[in-house]
């Protein structure tokens, strides 16, 4: 009997902070939503204009929502399938605090108008160094886990979240470097279109890595433990591994047809792009088809609805974006809602999802009970969610469509038909669709919060045991 | 233009095609393993946590079928296309070929038209309801971010429609300004004009001009130093199109008329720019917005 307990604490302290930043972040978005409607809502205040609030929520959403949520999910899912305690406790409270303190550091610079001005990647040079520190403690602890297993194989979640941890280690670092001429402000090192270029392959690789290879290795553990069946096929996880995290790095320059970077890496970025369909859809299959002789759970648990319902955003999003890095498609979508529609089909559709259904099925285990206080309240979650990203996707498709057509249409005298205005009002029903599916969706995290809140205050923490590996491994 | 050297050239060939062909290669090795698993519970004999484990079912043909299209489809179009470092592709293809492609199909069918119109004098432009329909299209689609749907303009952006014109309202001189853009400087007077006090006094002399409300008393003494300003809005504050200075006594205010708007606009100054659109559009075109612009305003013509 191993008397040791795994490291829980880490994992309840980012699960709950999961929620919080899922609100706040979400919350941004909402209110820079309904600044596309009424612009007066800025309140002619330079903190909550809308270029200063959108790469909030965007950080917001992504690192502090996305991030808590794969550093939660990672070192709850190393320790199960290594059979092992985390690699270090200390560094495991650093990474925690230090991710929080970088947040809360991005919430008080990004309203202040401190921007490197590169998207995704906003933060100014001496919050990237922390995140630098931070991320290499988050490998440390993690690949220091793995590497004091108990069990000979290492778990398929294992190689996504550590292809997630060394990647993305490696954009941000190439992509931050710079040369600092004050405590706020930096000149990238690259220039022109060479910085464009690096741009987009940190980019394209945050959505490839963070938000896709780091949710993979989520659902990797999560889909057949709460499915309570076998992965579908472990060589389609070999394949699919392999040929997303090779592809995927290419597909940046699909950010910058038609634009001063080079002809040849443009259609390198858009072969690559569609190349990467089919290893994209090799997670998709095997998340899927894990559920084979087990459909009808999908009657009665709300959590794997959730899974399934994000594996099918993850299809459409994974086939709309090869799709939208064709030239010609590009050239009709680029600029446009349609992108903005995209981005959340895979961001609230797959990863939201994905990361709530995992929550779901955590949360409970770090407080002592098998299941969430109220499995009604998962289930009317997941219908406002799911109401609230179909209506969001299906506005900003046909909103970005339009705006598309719009700015190509031409009158019988070869001059444009509608001004940039004419697109804009002709927005307005579809930024009200919008808003109201990303009400919905935060109304969901609400009763996520009241669900939670209500699970973690019944018997209080636990921390669980080490398991014992199972003998035939 | 070859856009780096031979070794770059030949690096970007071999990385693109070995990550390629390795995926090939990947897939079917994978392929060629055999069906280990049997039936629908046919798991790998490895266990974590208590009950996670993986069965092993053969990669599905429809996937692989998918696979391999999108490989083979993508040698083909890096043959065709730019892609394999400086190998232009067979089809000769690139971004700006395409876009001078478009063009010239678009100059080809309208090149008449432009030219037709254009030919016209002044006075026949503006009488033509073809010659204006498209003007104010142009309008629509180049001018309006600055100046408005309808002319009328924005704070800093001069309103095309009042009876006011910085650089002159003849079809001649506005023909002018859109070719090669206008920059309109204010310089700053507030040190000159002894700070603050010195710049309210001028505020309500200008003021004055106008016959608008203000302060006699303080108008006077604005008066008295308003040699500064001469050399470019004249002794009577008519302004001076040549210098695009403004007439100060008609009430048209291009950066707002307020006590407040006209001391920044005196102490700090004001810096307007028309861009040049020589680059961006056609002579006839421009020749059409020109008579467009005049015909809206309280323009003198010819």
């Amino acid at each position: 009997m191993n008397s040791q307990a795994y490291n829980d604490k880490v994992v309840r302290q980012f699960s709950i902070m999961t929620v919080v930043w899922g609100i706040v972040g979400m919350l941004v978005g909402v209110i820079i939503a309904a600044q596309l409607m009424w612009p007066a809502l800025n309140f002619d205040l330079p903190w909550l204009s809308y270029a200063r609030l959108r790469p909030l929520h965007t950080n917001a959403v992504i690192f502090a929502f996305g991030g808590s949520a794969l550093m939660a999910t990672a070192f709850y899912v190393v320790q199960r399938t290594c059979h092992a305690r985390l690699f270090s406790d200390g560094l495991a409270a650093f990474v925690f605090w230090g991710w929080q303190l970088i947040i809360v550091a991005a919430a008080v610079t990004l309203p202040l108008g401190l921007t490197q001005g590169k998207e995704y990647a906003e933060l100014i040079w001496p919050i990237d160094i922390a995140i630098a520190l931070v991320w290499v403690a988050f490998a440390v602890v993690f690949f220091g886990t793995i590497a004091k297993r108990t069990v000979k194989h290492i778990y398929v979640a294992n190689w996504f979240y550590g292809a997630f941890i060394l990647t993305v280690a490696l954009l941000h670092i190439v992509n931050s470097l710079a040369i600092p001429t004050s405590l706020t402000h930096s000149y990238p090192v690259y220039a022109g279109a060479v910085d464009a270029m690096v741009q987009w392959w940190y980019g394209h690789n945050a959505v490839g890595f963070f938000l896709t290879a780091g949710f993979l290795g989520m659902m990797y553990y999560f889909v057949p433990k709460q499915a309570e069946r076998p992965i579908y096929s472990y060589r389609l996880s070999v394949v699919h591994f392999w040929a997303l995290i090779s592809i995927y790095m290419w597909a940046g320059p699909h950010h910058l047809h038609y634009s001063a970077v080079p002809d040849w890496a443009q259609s390198l970025g858009m072969v690559f792009s569609l190349i990467l369909l089919a290893p994209s859809w090799g997670g998709m299959i095997n998340g899927i088809m894990t559920l084979s002789g087990a459909w009808h759970k999908l009657r009665n648990d709300p959590i794997l609805k959730f899974m399934i319902v994000s594996l099918s955003f993850y299809g459409m999003s994974t086939f709309e974006g090869p799709m939208m890095s064709i030239k010609t498609v590009n050239s009709l979508s680029h600029f446009t809602d349609w992108t903005i529609g995209h981005v959340h089909s895979g961001a609230l559709g797959w990863v939201a999802m994905m990361t709530v259904g995992a929550l779901y099925c955590l949360i409970p285990r770090l407080y002592g009970r098998t299941s969430m206080y109220s499995v009604k309240l998962i289930d009317i979650h997941f219908w406002t969610t799911t109401i609230g990203v179909v209506l969001y996707i299906a506005a900003m498709w046909i909103a970005g469509v339009m705006q598309g057509l719009m700015w190509r249409a031409t009158n019988d005298d070869g001059t444009l038909t509608y001004t940039f205005i004419e697109s804009l009002n002709a927005t307005y029903p579809y930024y009200f669709v919008r808003l109201l599916g990303g009400v919905l969706v935060l109304g969901g995290m609400f009763i996520m919060a009241y669900n939670t809140w209500k699970t973690a205050t019944d018997k209080g923490a636990v921390d669980n045991p080490v398991l014992e590996p199972s003998p035939a491994t | 233009m070859n856009l780096m050297s031979e070794t770059w050239h030949w690096v970007v060939i071999v990385i693109t095609a070995v990550n390629i062909l390795a995926c090939w290669w990947l897939i079917r090795w994978s392929s060629a393993q055999g069906d280990s698993s049997k039936g629908d519970n046919d798991t790998l004999d490895h266990v974590w946590d208590e009950n996670l484990q993986e069965r092993n079912q053969p990669l599905p043909r429809w996937w692989l079928i998918l696979f391999y299209g999108t490989i083979i489809w993508g040698f083909g179009y890096l043959i065709a296309y730019p892609g394999m470092g400086n190998f232009a592709g067979t089809l000769g293809w690139s971004q700006e070929g395409q876009w001078q492609a478009e063009v010239d199909a678009v100059d080809d069918i309208y090149a008449e038209k432009y030219a037709r119109l254009a030919a016209l004098d002044w006075d026949d432009l503006v009488a033509s309801d073809e010659a204006m329909l498209t003007a104010s299209r142009l309008f629509a689609a180049n001018c309006t971010t600055c100046h408005g749907s309808d002319g009328g303009g924005a704070v800093g952006f001069p309103s095309l429609r009042d009876s006011e014109w910085n650089w002159g309202s003849d079809y001649d001189s506005i023909q002018a300004t859109i070719v090669n853009g206008r920059i309109g400087v204010m310089p700053p007077w507030g040190p000159a004009l002894g700070g603050d006090q010195g710049v309210a006094e001028m505020v309500q002399y200008v003021l004055s001009l106008s016959g608008s409300d203000h302060d006699p008393a303080m108008a006077a003494k604005g008066q008295a130093k308003w040699t500064m300003c001469l050399a470019c809005h004249g002794p009577d504050g008519k302004g001076n199109q040549a210098l695009g200075a403004p007439d100060l006594t008609n009430n048209i205010w291009q950066y707002g008329g307020s006590e407040a708007d006209l001391a920044h606009s005196i102490a700090i100054g004001r810096n307007g720019e028309m861009p040049a659109h020589k680059d961006l559009l056609s002579a006839e075109k421009i020749k059409l917005l020109s008579a467009y612009v005049g015909s809206l305003g309280d323009s003198d013509g010819s």
